[in-house]
């Protein structure tokens, strides 16, 4: 061949084509691909909507599950009053905690299960290794833990990853977050220990402190905003509202 | 010249003999992050398998074009793309899998089992014989993951690909699943446990 293949020139036209074709070849994949992927995020983000309210469907029966148990949704804002034009599932809630607490947005997934209706709000935080995150069921009072679910991306296993598992999150049922008209969040505290003021509390994970506070300051941070709203559905203020999906 | 070496050898040396976990001691950083459960240990071989093939295949099909100066360059980007492409597939169509791999098959790119089966061995080669090459080094790898990952989960969690296989009636008895197994030391330690009878077994690997 005649062409001198160490010449700059041909160098940097290879690498040109080289990397059209590759980016070519990899917009084509993740364009085919989208719908699918989509659809397993969605899927997973239903079953951990519906882990809060001890919902466990079956493989593949996950929208069935959700469409039947979820009645409604609805997006808040941090005076408790109902904010129209944006779908509960699509907030990112990971985007909203980085606002102040007036301007996010929070949705609310309302369950109908055999015991009544349960809010259900999520919640995101920072673990020890990376971002932690969870939904918290509510009962008709405003105040009564139902059930919470938590989730990780790379807790240590066996330590902090012990989140996700139902020995840390059933603690949670049964909990208080008002406590004399106060709205406090359950706390998560070192065993033996009890948190300053007299809200509810939880036992943390041995060896998984990091983590622990991480779940209590994120309870903290993310069911604040929701004070106003639960407030009102402890005084029966909200009517059914929500836009059917 | 590098045709002398036998279809038959390439494919099978890096079973066992040029083992590249174990004897040239490659690739460790994921076999020791994926292998606490089997089934991720099993994808990410398969994957590592899959990517090493094709990158052989493509880097041996262009290798007289590459400009020897971006030869590395020009390799990184056909494994990237080909890892980046396994991702989104496992991402499309096995949900649970790809979130245990997590950030790992990302990782697949610095597995220098790659770069280095690649640039040692494709560069050189037809296509056919990269291809032997590189599911021969990738089975190497993969036989290595299963097999560790086999007694972490066995011992760790008392299951064998998510089923139970420890009898309730030895936990009844006061049997309990070994924590540590777990944690990524004890890979490293399952590892050396692999190298060490594979040496005794093959005695010309044994450094005087």
């Amino acid at each position: 061949m005649a062409i001198n293949k160490q010449s700059n020139g041909y160098t940097l036209i290879y690498i040109i084509v080289l990397v059209a074709v590759v980016g070519a070849a990899l917009a084509i994949t993740s364009m085919s691909l989208a719908a699918h992927k989509k659809a397993n995020a969605d899927a997973d983000k239903m079953r951990q909507i519906l882990a809060a309210v001890h919902v466990v469907p079956e493989k593949g029966q996950m929208q069935q599950a959700y469409d039947k148990y979820i009645t409604s949704t609805i997006v808040v804002n941090s005076k408790g009053e109902t904010v129209e034009g944006s779908d509960a599932f699509d907030i990112d809630v990971a985007a909203e905690v980085k606002k102040p607490e007036a301007e996010r947005l929070l949705p609310v997934y309302i369950a109908k299960v055999e015991s009544g209706t349960k809010y259900i709000m999520p919640v995101y935080g920072a673990g020890l290794w990376g971002p932690i995150w969870g939904y918290v069921a509510i009962d008709a009072d405003g105040s009564t833990v139902y059930g919470a679910f938590f989730g990780h991306q790379g807790e240590t296993p066996g330590l902090g990853a012990e989140i996700e598992k139902p020995g840390f999150s059933e603690q949670f049922n049964g909990k208080e977050l008002w406590k004399n008209d106060v709205f406090s969040p359950v706390a998560v505290v070192k065993k033996g220990q009890k948190p300053q003021d007299d809200r509810d509390y939880v036992d943390g994970i041995s060896g998984g402190t990091i983590t622990s506070k991480g779940v209590s300051a994120m309870l903290s941070d993310c069911l604040q905003p929701y004070a106003d709203f639960l407030k009102k559905v402890k005084d029966n203020d909200v009517k059914n509202a929500g836009n059917n999906k | 010249m590098a045709e002398k070496v036998k279809n038959s050898a390439v494919f099978f040396n890096p079973l066992s003999k040029d083992n590249p976990v174990i004897v040239q001691v490659l690739g460790i950083c994921s076999a020791l992050a994926v292998t606490a459960k089997l089934e991720p240990a099993i994808v990410m071989g398969i994957s590592v398998i899959a990517v090493l093939a094709f990158a052989s295949v493509i880097i041996s099909l262009i290798r007289k074009t590459i400009p020897v100066n971006v030869r590395i360059i020009v390799q990184l980007v056909v494994v990237a793309a080909l890892v980046v492409i396994v991702n989104q597939l496992l991402e499309a169509y096995a949900y649970d899998v790809s979130r245990q791999l997590s950030v790992f098959v990302g990782l697949i790119i610095t597995n220098c089992i790659l770069m280095g089966r690649l640039e040692a061995f494709a560069m050189q080669n037809r296509p056919w014989p990269s291809f032997l090459d590189g599911v021969g080094n990738g089975l190497g790898y993969a036989t290595i993951l299963v097999i560790v990952a086999f007694f972490r989960e066995l011992l760790g969690s008392g299951t064998l690909l998510g089923v139970q296989v420890i009898p309730q009636a030895l936990y009844d008895a006061g049997y309990q699943n070994n924590g540590l197994m777990i944690l990524p030391p004890m890979a490293l330690v399952v590892v050396a446990c692999i190298i060490w009878v594979h040496r005794a077994r093959n005695k010309e690997l044994q450094e005087k």
